[in-house]
């Protein structure tokens, strides 16, 4: 099961530096696709069948197809190759590389210091996580479900085309 | 009856109030019934208030609140007539009364009534408040005012800056004299525990020993003030520029009242004098030196009015001599006629001066004597009695009274006695002068207009004063009328016995200082009737015109105040003009802001950016959780 | 168990990477959803490590959140879209000063 977890990993982060560094917007977001796919098999590696099936159902399966329509609908060709490949300069990554490394260093050193035990390698059934969400954490499900109304609301509200500007924007362009 | 004592200066200030409030707005005939009927009250009720008083001669306290109550320091507004007191207060609304009615005539034609008559009650109400105060505080107060309205009237035709600056000049001259007044009152309550003149000066007998360093600081700082308010050495450089403000105020402010204001501050205080004899010495010796000066500046002097500022400098130096060798009620006798004389030559110069159209330089005028023979008698009178010509007038009492005392006053007498003589030689010519080129000599410049009777009746009033006023206090050698003195002693204590009483040597002295006073009118009518050609050549000879020069300069005050005080202070302005004392805390506030603009060059409006801050934020706060 | 975690942590730094370093609008979202991944995975090894179902809760709980989040940040793209005329993400600098 362990070289499931090393494989699946190493094509996560492959997949999410590829991400990144990708030109082309689409093949960016297939890519990314791509990593979520090999993080469910992480989670299913380490016991957590429900996260894995959520992971591919939710995240792969509607965050990435929302992201996709909207590529869609902004319409960007091969300009924006282009521009790109313009705004992408060699010195840019420096810094962010140079940040991120440091980030990532003291994680690392915080991982060191504390001895972490191994997994206990038990599979988690959907029914207890079940259990939890309808228990203990009945509020937080509640919470979540007004978080997603607002998010609703104001994506419906924002996502209007004001008549007026749409108007302007063809006379200007014509 | 005496419960009237309060009202007096309420009526001036009242009328204060409503002209000030009503900004010219009201009629003129309602200004001038106001403004003059104010004064005229108080007048009238003064005159009850003596009357009552010299029926039982006990001294009347009237407190009408308490003013300030802090701390063991509680003035009142209260009012307190005795002999000295009553006598500058009836003085005081009389013959400011009178000039209040020849302003109603005078200033009939300015723009400015309104605000005329209302800083001339003002003034009014500050005198009469100053000289009934029972605290010092509150006399304090009425000094204040007057000093205000000196300055308010001085610079009253403001439109011309030379008025302005002749204003400035007086109030901060003043305000020297005030500063040190007011570190003499100071010393005097923190030392002696209250402000309430009676109580101060039992206080003063009681605590301090003769000599000692309390009572002669605190006499030296009161004198201070006096000499800044009566313009005597080495503050006098104020009164002759004075004289750019309308006539009736120099006759009211600067020859009547205001500056004799000193004098009665001295007076008032005796105790602490007598108590400080180095002090008490210096009085009379100031005021002998400033009527020398002023007399000798007054010889060459061309304009009509500066020459009667430089008498009225003068003539207070004669009170202060006076005063310094402890003839307190013979100063006062003094005061009350000079008020009357020296209003008297100011209202008819007034007159003179304003026929002729605002001409002011006495060699352009000439032979006014059947022009205007009413400026003329009055003028002449005033003179008389200025020069203290023998027997008629009521200057000669009061300067022989003088006289007499300073020659009595031990070693420094006979010396004091010789600066008064030669200064009454100086008044004669000075005051001649005027008389024979104002009014006698060809005619050159014809005059306009009427002479009405609210001024005619001031002029004859005071005229009448000027010549019967001295019969109060006749000496023993002619007649022995005694009558001011012993009004006085109640309030002031009688001058030291003289050293070789006799009135012999009363009436040598006394013939002494006529003929000089003739001797003086003569010198005058030579040089300037007669005008015979040595005089004429001596006059005109180069060592003759730079010490000519020198007199009319005030021996050089000005100039000497200027170098030493006024171009440093012009100098130190002009290079702070910049700032630089300022420049620290200007320099924070523009590191201030220098770092201000290098912090907003950070927000630079880029999301990415501000990811950047968040991350690196977050390494920092993990590495102090981490590693401390 | 510490591999996993080893694994969120390069997640991470990677989607900071791309947060900082790209100018597209998009992809900026992008490496912010992946940023929200490796949080919850994360979670998921803690989890996975006492042997309960907190961690899954979590990360339900998580999912839920970047679901909203994406919704509203993409309309949002969309409106910056609009006014701006491009997906520069340093083009919506009005704020600068």
């Amino acid at each position: 099961m362990t070289i499931a977890f090393y494989i699946a990993a190493a094509v996560a982060v492959i997949a999410t530096a590829l991400v990144i560094i990708n030109l082309n917007v689409v093949h960016a977001l297939l890519c990314l696709v791509i990593s979520f796919l090999a993080v469910a098999i992480v989670f299913y590696v380490l016991g957590a069948p429900f996260a894995a099936a959520l992971e591919v159902i939710v995240y792969a399966g509607a965050i990435m197809v929302l992201f996709v329509f909207v590529l869609i609908m902004l319409n960007t060709g091969g300009a924006a190759i282009q521009q790109e490949r313009h705004w992408l300069t060699p010195w840019i990554w420096v810094g962010p590389i140079g940040l991120s490394a440091v980030l990532l260093g003291e994680f690392v050193y915080l991982l060191w210091r504390a001895p972490v035990a191994a997994a206990s390698g038990v599979l988690v059934q959907p029914r207890q996580v079940g259990a939890l969400l309808f228990g203990p954490y009945l509020l937080a499900v509640e919470l979540a479900s007004m978080l997603l109304l607002a998010g609703l609301i104001g994506a419906y509200h924002l996502g209007r085309t004001d008549r007026r500007a749409a108007d302007e924007r063809g006379r200007m362009e014509r | 009856m005496l419960g009237l004592l309060a009202l007096i200066p309420a009526f001036p200030l009242l009328g204060f109030a409503i002209l000030f409030v009503t900004a010219g707005l009201l009629p003129k005939r309602w200004i001038t019934t106001i403004g003059v009927g104010s004064v005229g009250i108080a007048t009238l009720l003064a005159l009850i208030v003596m009357a009552t008083f010299l029926n039982s001669p006990v001294p009347y306290t009237e407190i009408v609140w308490t003013w300030i109550a802090v701390s063991g320091l509680t003035p009142h507004i209260g009012f307190y007539v005795d002999a000295l007191s009553g006598l500058m207060m009836l003085v005081v609304a009389f013959v400011s009364f009178l000039i209040h009615l020849y302003s109603a005539e005078f200033m009939s034609a300015d723009e400015g009534y309104s605000r005329y008559f209302a800083y001339m009650n003002l003034f009014v109400a500050s005198m009469l408040m100053l000289v009934l105060a029972d605290n010092l505080l509150f006399l304090y107060l009425g000094w204040e005012g007057v000093g205000l309205c000196s300055y308010l009237l001085i610079g009253f035709w403001y439109r011309d800056p030379a008025n302005g600056l002749a204003a400035r000049k007086a109030f901060i001259v003043t305000r020297v004299g005030d500063t040190a007044m007011a570190i003499g009152l100071f010393v005097l309550f923190t030392n002696l525990g209250t402000l309430d003149i009676q109580p101060l000066m039992q206080q003063a007998v009681a605590h301090w020993p003769v000599g000692s360093a309390l009572p002669i600081a605190a006499a030296a700082l009161l004198l201070g003030g006096a000499l800044g308010k009566s313009a005597q050495l080495p503050l006098q450089t104020w009164l002759p520029d004075a004289m750019a403000g309308p006539t009736p105020v120099s006759a009211l402010i600067h020859a009547a009242t205001m500056v004799t204001a000193g004098v009665y501050l001295i007076a008032r205080t005796h105790v602490l004098y007598d108590l400080a004899p180095p002090v008490h010495t210096a009085v009379a010796v100031i005021g002998a030196l400033t009527l020398l000066l002023a007399g000798f500046s007054a010889l060459n002097q061309s304009d009509l009015k500066r020459i009667l500022a430089y008498s009225t400098i003068s003539q207070i130096g004669y009170m202060f001599l006076a005063l310094g060798v402890g003839a307190w009620s013979a100063a006062i006798f003094h005061f009350m006629t000079h008020a009357f004389f020296k209003a008297l030559l100011f209202l008819s110069a007034g007159v003179v001066v304003q026929r002729l159209g605002e001409e002011h330089d006495i060699f352009k005028m000439g032979g006014l004597r059947q022009r205007l023979p009413l400026a003329f008698w009055s003028f002449l009178i005033g003179s008389i009695s200025l020069a203290a010509l023998p027997l008629i007038d009521a200057g000669f009492y009061s300067k022989d009274l003088i006289l007499w005392e300073a020659w009595s006053d031990g070693a420094l007498g006979p010396w004091l006695w010789a600066a008064g003589l030669i200064g009454a030689l100086l008044t004669a010519i000075y005051i001649f002068r005027a008389v024979f080129v104002v009014f006698f000599g060809p005619l050159q410049l014809e005059p306009t207009g009427l002479t009405g009777w609210r001024i005619a009746i001031p002029l004859v009033v005071l005229s009448i004063l000027a010549l019967v006023a001295g019969f109060v206090e006749i000496p023993p050698y002619l007649g022995n009328v005694p009558a001011f003195s012993r009004l006085m002693q109640s309030a002031l204590p009688a001058p030291p016995a003289p050293v070789s009483a006799g009135s012999s040597l009363e009436l040598m002295l006394s013939a002494i200082a006529a003929l000089i006073a003739i001797l003086g009118v003569g010198i005058a009518y030579i040089a300037f009737r007669r005008r015979p050609a040595f005089l004429e050549a001596m006059v005109q000879s180069p060592a003759s015109l730079a010490l000519q020069y020198f007199w009319e300069t005030d021996w050089g005050f000005d100039r000497l105040y200027d170098r030493t005080l006024v171009r440093p202070f012009l100098w130190f302005a002009r290079i702070d003009q910049g700032d630089f004392i300022d420049r620290f805390y200007s320099g924070l506030a523009s590191l201030s802001r220098a770092a201000y603009r290098q912090l907003s060059e950070s927000e630079t409006g880029r999301v990415r950016r501000y990811a950047a801050g968040v991350t690196a934020g977050s390494i920092v706060l993990i590495a102090i959780l981490v590693f401390a | 168990m510490q591999h996993a975690l080893l694994l969120a942590m390069v997640l991470f730094a990677l989607g900071t990477i791309g947060v900082l370093m790209r100018r597209n609008l998009i992809v900026m979202l992008m490496s912010v959803e992946i940023m929200l991944n490796a949080a919850g995975l994360a979670f998921i090894a803690a989890g996975s490590r006492w042997g309960q179902a907190d961690g899954q809760v979590m990360f339900i709980l998580i999912l839920a959140l970047a679901a909203a989040e994406v919704a509203v940040g993409l309309a949002l793209i969309l409106r910056l879209y609009q006014r701006l005329g491009t997906l520069d993400a340093d083009a919506a600098d009005q704020m600068r000063g």
